[in-house]
């Protein structure tokens, strides 16, 4: 990764630990497609989504601005979508927050959960649209138990990755 | 969280140039990302060895899992069965008398059947099963409706073979791997049904709509012929799915046809059956024709 943090830790933890813990941890969340969770309509939460966007919220400096395709293409391989869906949704995504990071003053909680949302509700309702836009484009009433879970599911995977990431970092 | 300072390059020339360089890459991830998925839409089996490689490779946990799931899921039902034992047993008593009756008359009609069919010489042509498999996870976060099968292509099992439960139709196999293959569900937006009404054997088509209910279509546009409560069975053209598998009830009329709910309930089959494809014509046509683009075929 081109803008590693390690210089500014004083204790030197395994660089495995730190560079591999971010990717690691999003392609288990896209794996949450293997639990024998089977419905009729979309309701999973898109937990590698919601990893990824905890993770690029909390570390922006870790992440390079193309990650979002080689983990998109991970996700897209679990998730059933077209392959490609993810990994065009999540660099679009990656490429707006680096814009948002360069223009915005100051950041709090509740801006991030803001962002974290639309960005949300923009990868799934774009997902629902490439596969199949006719008949889909009036039909985003089929989406909102789903965005709804994952918008009030982030605060507690954000809890959680900080919690991975204060582990990640300490020695 | 206040943007770190290393993100303001300043007059550094480097700095500017390196910042340019990671949005191109950004940027470049983004229009490769758009590519593939172009290549998925004009080719939507050419990335199948990759999905598949993905279910191969998580099948072992979802099957252990999905296993687990239902032992839990019935030790509900096995502890509330001790509680109304003796009511339960009035009951069943009451209800095997009656079934008895019934068996007797289905086994009178279906002696009747028999002797009818040879009147008219019909071939007798029940497909039998190939596999019986658990449904061991679907892309629940997708709007694509796609369950994994827990067999595979080892079990003789094949792109476009119908798979049912005893509800009704549940969809047909889309790929398969060595021990798991991906079933494209009825709900899908993707898979187009033929049925019929199993009243009067109007012909319609049963379109997904992504949410566990089908869109469907009667053939002969202007007429809106369906009401609440309308059984769709499977017609048998296209050549896929044997005749009278059940699909869906009609919930809704529509303008142009009627809202139908499936029968088959892919969160609540236990256990789904694989059975051949209905005509060998269509087998040759697979393989001329990837399975996909027998959607609009099927119902021809």
């Amino acid at each position: 990764m081109p803008r590693s943090r390690q210089s500014r830790i004083g204790r030197q933890p395994s660089q495995l630990r730190i560079k591999l813990i971010p990717p690691v941890t999003v392609v288990l969340g896209s794996m949450i497609t293997a639990l024998p969770i089977i419905t009729d309509y979309p309701i999973l939460p898109p937990m590698g989504l919601l990893v990824i966007l905890a993770w690029r919220l909390i570390r922006p400096g870790y992440w390079a601005v193309w990650a979002g395709f080689p983990l998109g293409l991970v996700d897209d391989i679990f998730s059933g979508q077209p392959l490609g869906s993810a990994a065009f949704l999540w660099s679009v995504i990656f490429i707006l927050l680096e814009t948002l990071d360069r223009k915005a003053v100051r950041r709090d909680y509740w801006q991030d959960w803001l962002i974290a949302s639309t960005a949300i509700a923009i990868v799934l309702i774009c997902g629902m649209l490439i596969v199949d836009f006719q008949s889909n484009l009036l039909r985003f009433d089929l989406l909102m138990p789903q965005i709804l879970l994952s918008v009030l599911l982030y605060p507690f995977v954000a809890r959680l990755i900080g919690a991975i990431d204060n582990w990640r970092v300490a020695s | 969280m206040a943007p770190p300072n290393h993100r303001r390059p300043g007059f550094s020339k480097r700095a500017q140039y390196s910042i340019f360089a990671s949005y191109l890459l950004g940027i470049l991830g983004a229009v490769l990302g758009l590519l593939l998925l172009l290549v998925s839409f004009i080719d939507p089996r050419g990335f199948s060895a990759l999905r598949t490689i993905g279910a191969e490779a998580m099948a072992p946990a979802s099957k252990t899992l999905s296993e687990f799931g239902s032992l839990t899921g019935n030790a509900g039902d096995q502890v509330s069965a001790y509680f109304n034992a003796a009511s339960k047993n009035a009951e069943m008593q009451q209800e095997l008398e009656q079934n008895r009756i019934e068996i007797l008359e289905a086994r009178a009609l279906r002696q009747e059947n028999d002797r009818l069919k040879r009147l008219l010489k019909l071939d007798e042509e029940i497909p039998d099963s190939i596999a019986m498999a658990r449904l061991i996870s679907s892309t629940a976060s997708s709007a694509r409706r796609i369950a994994t099968l827990g067999v595979g292509s080892n079990n003789g099992l094949e792109p476009g073979q119908p798979v049912r439960s005893p509800e009704g139709l549940v969809g047909r196999i889309l790929e398969t791997g060595p021990s798991t293959a991906r079933v494209l569900l009825v709900s899908d937006s993707k898979n187009v049904t033929p049925v019929q009404r199993a009243s009067d054997s109007l012909p319609a088509f049963a379109t997904g709509r992504g949410d566990g209910t089908v869109d469907i279509q009667p053939i002969n546009i202007g007429t809106n012929p369906f009401k609440g409560g309308d059984l769709l069975i499977t017609s048998g053209s296209g050549g896929l799915y044997s005749p009278g598998i059940p699909v869906a009830v009609v919930i809704r009329k529509t303008e142009t046809g009627a809202i139908g709910r499936v029968l088959a309930n892919p969160a609540k089959v236990s256990h789904a059956i694989v059975q051949p494809i209905f005509q060998a014509e269509t087998v040759r046509q697979i393989e001329e024709n990837p399975v996909d683009d027998l959607e609009e075929e099927s119902g021809e």
